[in-house]
């Protein structure tokens, strides 16, 4: 089982939800992400999402766009994000990460040596938002080989025959996507979210995580009621593109902190 | 597809082992697979509208009222068929090789696109969708894409590169004529890839009541193949009007390939002929050893990008590398899967010329033949006119002319120096 699995069970065997916290790698400046990475865990983080910085973000709102941008500009590549890893490693040995990116980063270096080096670095995940199921076959057994796991990505118009093939591939957990759009767009149907989540969890054991357009208390309650657990990722990035580098950890931690104390009082 | 089946297929495509090659060519696979190439690489969000929209072109394809719309429009719309015409004096300057242009660039427009646009036009008519996107480069989509919407009473937004509005300003304003709104992209290298993101982006906002027009054969299954075969129409009239001129079919066929959609449309109906030789020509742009180019074909490498697995122009960690060329149109750092495909089992040629040496063969085709050729199709052009002089006399060779050049005409006279 993965450090992942074992996280994301854990915490729903005790009535806890999860929260996932996205940064992107490298953003403001690599220098920053380390220590933006204990600080999301000091707020109170569960998992950290790290985001592989891609010139061509086709399904980022603004804010990650920029983050990417931001990051791209010191010349951050797919190997330094994996050296974050390993250094955030040296101090936290159980906070799970999981990457999230474009396929394309992987395929350049070639899934099998990705996966044994994201292994090496000490990452539980991988989240590629342009790889589909049909098409993920190979990266999936090199990642699952090296105790990893390839999250799938439900969405509001993915069909219930589509769900069920998903499902039966997926593991880690389900990653539901809240709205048709892309990162960061505004959240306009917390019951209709409700009713997919409840729908899901009726059909498989993992967990189900619901991700985009949630950024503060409200919506952090309004879906982690039903949700097993949510994922925060542009209102955080806002945060550190908007911060003085100096201040960005100790903003991060207060404002997972708020996350934190919203999803607890659920439980 | 394994490596190794790849090279089975090279092995296929060899020129002296002709036997194989009487399988007739039919990419793609149902999974939308051209070999190793194509495929649906795209958020989960997109995969239903995908399905639908293929399922739809499954049965247009097969609806003889549906394939009778589009001839209807193509003829009394468009303009089809388009002249294959034979251009004496450029024949004469190449050495005596007979050159053949066929003339899209006569197309309603003024250029291959609406082939396209009229046809996807008529999906969306089906599948009842108000609104439609695009993303253009040098305009020219985007024009032949507001102009179908306006005929068909659609809104129509287009996305466009804010580099490429500054240099594309006359398509710019003729879409904004047409009804349509035109949104400059910021982000990226602001031209036609990051057009086509914001264009993605839109779609998985607004799928129910959008249909996103791709432009070339690129993007998910099944958008390389619907382009391909609403393009395919001036393959068909190209050979059919070369047998009716000539008795027999080209010995070469040559065109431009940015995207590739009026390149595979031209080739698609000859593939099977393997003994036309066929070429496409990249944008070589300040020559393929400066980098500076949009040569993916001749100087990339497989990988992922806009929904398909093609050959790409990136860097050593896997970014899209920022592409040049003169023309607009070609100015992209990926081609459409299936031109990959063929690259790999030998079938086609990929060459590429340079910004000067299609800037040569656009003033070589005003003064010649009195032709204002598109600075995209002035590429092909430009091969022509250098490969030729080698050929022999009798062979018959098919240009095509994908667009006219009047979008150019700024862009040519800055590059002298005149103000107008």
């Amino acid at each position: 089982m993965s450090r992942l699995e074992d996280r994301l069970n854990g915490l729903k065997a005790s009535g806890k939800r999860a929260l996932v916290t996205f940064i992107t790698a490298g953003d403001p400046n690599p220098s920053c992400t380390v220590s933006a990475m204990h600080a999301l865990v000091a707020g109170g983080a569960d998992v950290i999402e790290l985001g592989v910085p891609f010139s061509d973000p086709e399904a980022e709102g603004p804010a990650i766009q920029a983050s990417s941008e931001r990051a791209l500009a010191h010349g951050v590549t797919l190997l330094q994000v994996l050296k974050h890893v390993e250094e955030f490693r040296k101090d936290d040995a159980t906070t799970p990460i999981v990457l999230m990116g474009y396929l394309n980063s992987v395929l350049r270096m070639g899934e099998a040596i990705y996966a044994e080096a994201a292994l090496k670095a000490g990452v539980d995940g991988l989240i590629m938002v342009n790889l589909p199921p049909e098409e993920a076959g190979l990266l999936q057994s090199e990642l699952l080989a090296r105790d990893q796991n390839l999250i799938f990505l439900i969405a509001p118009t993915t069909t219930s025959e589509r769900t069920q093939k998903i499902l039966d591939t997926a593991s880690g957990f389900v990653y539901y996507v809240s709205l048709k759009g892309t990162t960061g767009a505004a959240l306009i149907d917390p019951a209709g979210v409700k009713l997919k989540v409840t729908a899901l969890k009726a059909r498989t054991a993992l967990p189900v995580l619901v991700g985009f357009g949630i950024k503060d208390r409200e919506s952090a309650q309004a879906i982690g009621e039903s949700a097993d657990g949510v994922v925060v990722g542009s209102a955080l990035v806002r945060t550190m593109g908007d911060s003085a580098v100096d201040e960005i950890d100790a903003k991060l931690t207060a404002q997972v902190a708020q996350l934190r104390d919203a999803l607890d009082a659920l439980s | 597809m394994t490596n190794q089946e790849v090279d089975t297929n090279k092995d296929k495509a060899s020129p002296t082992d002709n036997s194989d090659l009487s399988a007739a060519y039919s990419a793609p696979d149902a999974a939308g697979k051209y070999g190793q190439f194509g495929g649906r690489y795209v958020a989960e969000t997109l995969i239903h509208a995908l399905d639908q929209l293929d399922d739809l072109y499954r049965e247009a394809t097969t609806d003889p009222q549906f394939q009778r719309e589009f001839h209807d429009d193509l003829a009394s719309y468009v303009g089809r068929p388009t002249p294959l015409y034979l251009a004496e004096r450029l024949s004469e300057a190449v050495g005596g090789t007979r050159i053949y242009l066929k003339r899209e660039d006569l197309n309603h427009t003024g250029a291959h696109k609406v082939n396209n646009t009229i046809g996807q036009a008529l999906l969306a008519k089906r599948m009842g969708k108000p609104r439609i996107i695009a993303e253009t480069g040098a305009g020219q989509h985007g024009v032949a894409t507001a102009t179908v919407a306006a005929r068909l009473g659609l809104k129509c937004q287009v996305y466009m590169g804010s580099e490429d509005v500054q240099r594309q300003s006359l398509n710019v304003y003729r879409m904004k004529l047409l009804g349509a709104d035109v949104i400059p992209v910021q982000s990226g290298s602001r031209t036609l890839k990051d057009a086509m993101n914001e264009a993605m982006r839109d779609w998985v906002t607004n799928v129910d009541d959008t249909h996103y027009i791709i432009g070339t054969v690129a993007g998910p299954h099944p958008y390389p193949q619907l382009v391909r075969d609403f393009q395919s129409v001036i393959g068909q009239e190209a050979r059919a009007q070369c047998l009716q001129l000539t008795g027999r079919l080209p010995d070469t066929l040559v065109a431009c390939v940015g995207g590739g959609s009026n390149a595979i449309g031209l080739f698609h109906p000859f593939i099977d002929d393997t003994d036309v030789r066929i070429v496409g020509v990249e944008a070589g742009g300040k020559g393929l050893e400066t980098g500076e180019h949009a040569a993916p074909l001749n100087a990339g490498v497989p990988g992922v990008l806009h929904g398909n697995r093609t050959y790409l122009m990136e860097d050593e960690d896997g970014q899209i590398a920022e592409t040049h060329s003169i023309s607009a149109g070609l100015d992209y750092p990926g081609v459409g899967p299936e031109h990959s495909h063929l690259k790999d089992l030998g079938r086609v040629e990929y060459s590429s010329v340079t910004d000067d040496e299609a800037l040569t063969a656009f003033n070589a085709l005003n003064h010649l033949e009195g032709i204002l050729p598109a600075l995209e199709s002035a590429h092909a052009l430009a091969w022509v006119m250098r490969e030729c002089p080698a050929m022999d006399k009798d062979d018959v060779v098919i240009v095509n002319l994908s667009g006219r050049g009047d979008k150019d005409i700024l862009t040519v006279a800055k590059l002298a120096g005149i103000e107008l």
